[in-house]
């Protein structure tokens, strides 16, 4: 009978887990940023599944150890033994087979959404534009980009983001049309750099010296934050760019009174670098100073090669 | 089990354990193990000094306490000297001190060159250290040095920090390889008569999962790193993408190593779960051929999945699916560990004394390292939150949540048999409590702030992220206060801390049959083992000595 109420007692925690760890998963979209693209509500659905199970395992194993810290108290000095089961076969087969199959089970989820998310394609992300590497006709129908409403170009260096639009606009701020697919050409200048809109959910390494697209599909209007995600030296804090979702009249509303007047530009790494803010420890270490804006660029930008780059050292 | 209570060698008659030893050129694993715990102690608290230093300027969203050069710095050495210096290292010496006693040998296979591994390190770490003196301070790039950032140096210099950081992590290297191929060597060739393989104890399987992962995988880094530094300093373009070089080579490279890495830091804090929660619960370790296997198995799958640090790198999608699969499978046999632990507390007669509460504490904590970690496996969710603090959070979770509190469960738990002496139970217990509470408040929050989108490695943030990072730097604060305590109760236990018996737990394992501390060659006789480890469940095994430390205060 005492066996009988042990499994149950068992059985019913871990139908309260369930509950708790399902709410918990609920909960999960709460404490992401709004969507504002359609991968965006795939990622987060995923994420909340994921909570959901995490929840579950830890609440179970530390629900265990807390019940053992309060009922399972040996009295002072008594170092007698204290359950002599040295392992039981069933239990291990089943706690190493139920890992198993709830990783495969999480592993086709991820792979089940992240098709869905359809950003760059399952079989090619990059193109390489190196002279060793010539198409091979196998590789054609992978290589086809994914088609896209429309394309934007991004340039990226230390510390300044540019986008190049389709009537050769080039601006500091990333306008996106609303509900549309859009591909990212992505290039860098100098240093790895990395595409990040966290109201996005997506995130894409930019190689130098390689051509790289991400496709969004903005579905929220509202202005947003671009981050480089991947550490580019100096002022990487600095590393913002405004992110306009826009409706589509409004978009090439944009595009035609930015191409009659030209946009101020205004580069944050380059006004810290000629005046630096007052810190309470300071070094003056070298740094790779930061490049005033270029104002327009109606050509694709050539590509430089290191001795090209204008690299000073920080006198001050 | 054999137990040699007849030996008296004691601190004090005993030549071998004069202090000054401590400070010579010692080939005894004892010494070896100590030297290189208190070392890497040291470098754990300039460690932290710097993560206090980054901490204080996260307070707030501006950057206002360190120049942006300078945070940069900080984060980078931060990171080198946690990983480089202290864990790695650390755990060198504690299987140095253990390996030896808990197999029954009496030294590792070639004591001189494990003298050798330990003095590569001080000067290693103090030329990795000096780097702060150089004109243009020390590296920059993060403990990854990415080219091709890492590659961008003051012009016309050729000494500089990360010439500095490049020469030190690869002579730390050399010593790790040939601590390596000593702790293998030991643990197949030193055994004791009876120490079959399934009677040794987990900490050494671990020790060897952990050090044959080292083999494998360390030369990857260190090719890599010289290739860099001929990048850096001889004009090579092995990674430099606008003059046909790749830079993702180099996070192949580096990565191979890295991440396997993570692995070679948690299978001894696993190793140490698997002593302490044991002795203070008084079971047998539940399942102890599969956690014994599975640290076999986490090192071998974990060799397999170092692109999931890669996904946004211009990773083909093929690619991130397969190392999705493997980066998951991973959560097997660690889940067979964490199921193991806490079914050898259950239905268990529980001592909370301070090894166990970082054991506890620790192995708790583990399990939200290890669901982020599985979270962060899954590519959707990792093309989100990759190079955010969400990373950053799990990371710490798994390093210092679950790593370092196994080595503090680890050094109150052998510090009986290291020193002879017992240390204070009071002042472990508030260290316990600050380290916890502190290390929660620190580590925490970085989750929602990676969710929310905060870009790791930035100096100064959107001012929308200041309440959380608020709570962290407080956190860190509290966890610089908590060594203080961990301190005077060391110095003061060593100095005046009352006399350990030989088994003061009453714990099974072979180290527990010889005297605190051990004699120059760890037995009287080499034992012969007969038994299985982690009999506490089987009264006829259990080995409870009458004139024990406990018994003793009765």
């Amino acid at each position: 009978m005492s066996r009988f109420l042990e499994y149950f007692l068992i059985a019913s925690y871990i139908a309260v887990l369930l509950v708790i760890s399902h709410w918990i998963g609920a909960q999960a979209y709460s404490w992401l940023p709004v969507e504002a693209t359609a991968e965006a509500q795939k990622v987060d659905s995923l994420f909340s599944f994921l909570t959901a199970i995490g929840a579950f395992i830890i609440l179970g194993l530390v629900g265990m150890m807390v019940y053992s810290v309060l009922f399972f108290r040996a009295p002072k000095n008594d170092y007698s033994e204290g359950h002599p089961s040295r392992g039981d076969i069933k239990l291990e087969v089943l706690w190493t087979a139920a890992p198993t199959l709830l990783v495969l089970w999480v592993a086709w989820q991820g792979f089940n959404i992240y098709q869905q998310l359809d950003i760059l394609g399952l079989q090619q992300v990059v193109h390489l534009h190196t002279p060793l590497e010539e198409p091979a006709s196998a590789a054609s129908i992978s290589d086809i980009p994914k088609p896209a409403d429309e394309t934007i170009e991004v340039f990226v260096k230390q510390w300044d983001w540019s986008f190049r639009y389709p009537n050769n606009v080039t601006s500091n701020e990333l306008h996106l049309p609303v509900n549309r697919r859009t591909r990212l050409n992505m290039h860098a200048k100098d240093v790895l750099h990395s595409f990040y809109v966290p109201e996005f959910r997506l995130q894409q390494y930019i190689v130098p010296g390689r051509d790289i697209d991400l496709v969004v599909t903005p579905t929220r209007m509202g202005e947003y934050k671009l981050k480089d995600a991947l550490f580019s030296g100096t002022y990487f804090a600095l590393m913002d760019a405004n992110v306009h979702i826009e409706s589509l009249e409004e978009y090439n509303q944009w595009l035609t009174t930015a191409e009659q007047q030209p946009l101020a530009i205004k580069n944050q790494a380059v006004a810290e670098y000629t005046q630096p803010p007052k810190t309470l420890l300071k070094t003056g270490w070298y740094t790779v100073a930061p490049e005033p804006p270029a104002i327009a660029q109606s050509a694709p930008p050539k590509r430089l090669t290191a001795n090209e780059r204008k690299v000073m050292n920080d006198d001050t | 089990m054999t137990t040699h209570d007849s030996i008296d060698t004691t601190p004090q008659n005993d030549p071998e354990n004069n202090w000054r030893h401590y400070f010579s050129f010692s080939t005894d694993h004892k010494v070896i193990g100590v030297q290189y715990m208190v070392m890497t102690f040291i470098f754990f608290l300039i460690g932290g000094l710097l993560a206090m230093l980054i901490r204080a300027e996260l307070i707030t969203p501006a950057s206002n306490v360190v120049d942006r050069p300078l945070y940069n710095g900080l984060f980078t050495l931060h990171g080198t000297i946690m990983i480089f210096l202290w864990i790695i290292p650390f755990n060198a010496g504690i299987s140095n001190y253990l390996v030896p006693l808990m197999i029954g040998a009496r030294d590792m296979a070639f004591p001189l060159l494990n003298a050798i591994s330990f003095w590569i390190l001080p000067p290693s770490g103090l030329l990795l250290i000096s780097s702060f003196l150089l004109p243009n301070g020390t590296a920059q790039s993060g403990w990854w040095s990415y080219p091709p950032i890492s590659l961008q140096i003051p012009p016309g210099q050729p000494i500089n920090g990360e010439f500095i950081w490049i020469v030190s992590i690869v002579l730390i290297g050399i010593s790790s390889i040939m601590g390596a191929v000593n702790f293998v060597t030991t643990i197949f060739w030193m055994r004791a008569p009876g120490m079959t393989f399934f009677r040794m104890p987990v900490f050494v399987w671990s020790v060897l999962s952990a050090q044959l992962l080292q083999l494998v995988n360390l030369p990857s880094l260190t090719g890599a790193l010289i290739l860099l530094l001929f990048d850096l300093n001889f004009g090579t373009q092995f990674f430099k993408p606008l003059e046909n070089g790749d830079p993702i080579i180099y996070q192949h490279l580096f990565w191979f190593y890295s991440h396997p890495a993570v692995y070679i830091m948690a299978l001894p804090a696993f190793g140490i779960f698997a002593e302490v929660l044991p002795a203070f619960s008084r079971n047998p370790l539940f399942g102890y051929r599969s956690l014994a296997v599975a640290s076999l198995g986490i090192a071998v799958v974990s060799i397999f999945v170092w692109v999931h640090h890669m996904f946004t790198s211009a990773t083909p999608g093929w690619m991130r699916m397969l190392f999705m699969v493997t980066s998951m499978l991973v959560a097997v046999p660690t889940g067979v560990k964490a199921f193991g632990w806490t079914a050898t507390i259950w239905k268990s007669k529980l001592h909370l004394e301070t090894p166990m509460l970082f054991a506890m504490g620790g192995a708790a904590m583990f399990l939200l390292g290890g669901v982020t970690g599985v979270m962060l496996a899954a590519v959707p969710f990792d093309i989100h939150v990759h190079n955010t603090y969400f990373i950053v959070g799990h990371f710490h979770y798994i390093v210092f949540n679950t790593i370092t509190m196994a080595i503090f469960a680890a050094i109150y738990f052998w510090f009986p048999k290291i020193t002879g002496r017992m240390y204070a139970e009071g002042w472990g217990k508030v260290h316990f409590w600050l380290t916890f509470i502190g290390a929660n408040l620190t580590f925490f929050p970085m989750l929602p702030l990676g969710l929310q989108g905060m870009v790791r490695r930035i100096s100064s943030y959107d001012p929308r992220y200041q309440g959380w990072n608020i709570l962290a730097s407080l956190g860190g604060f509290l966890l610089g206060v908590s060594v203080l305590p961990f301190i005077a109760n060391i110095v003061g236990s060593l100095l005046y801390g009352q006399r350990a018996s030989n088994n003061p737990w009453l714990a099974t394992g072979l180290e527990w049959t010889t005297t605190s501390p051990p004699p120059r060659d760890n037995f009287e006789e080499i034992p012969v083992v007969k038994r299985p480890p982690y009999d506490y469940g089987d009264p006829k095994y259990s080995v409870i000595e009458p004139h024990d430390y406990h018994q003793q205060e009765n």
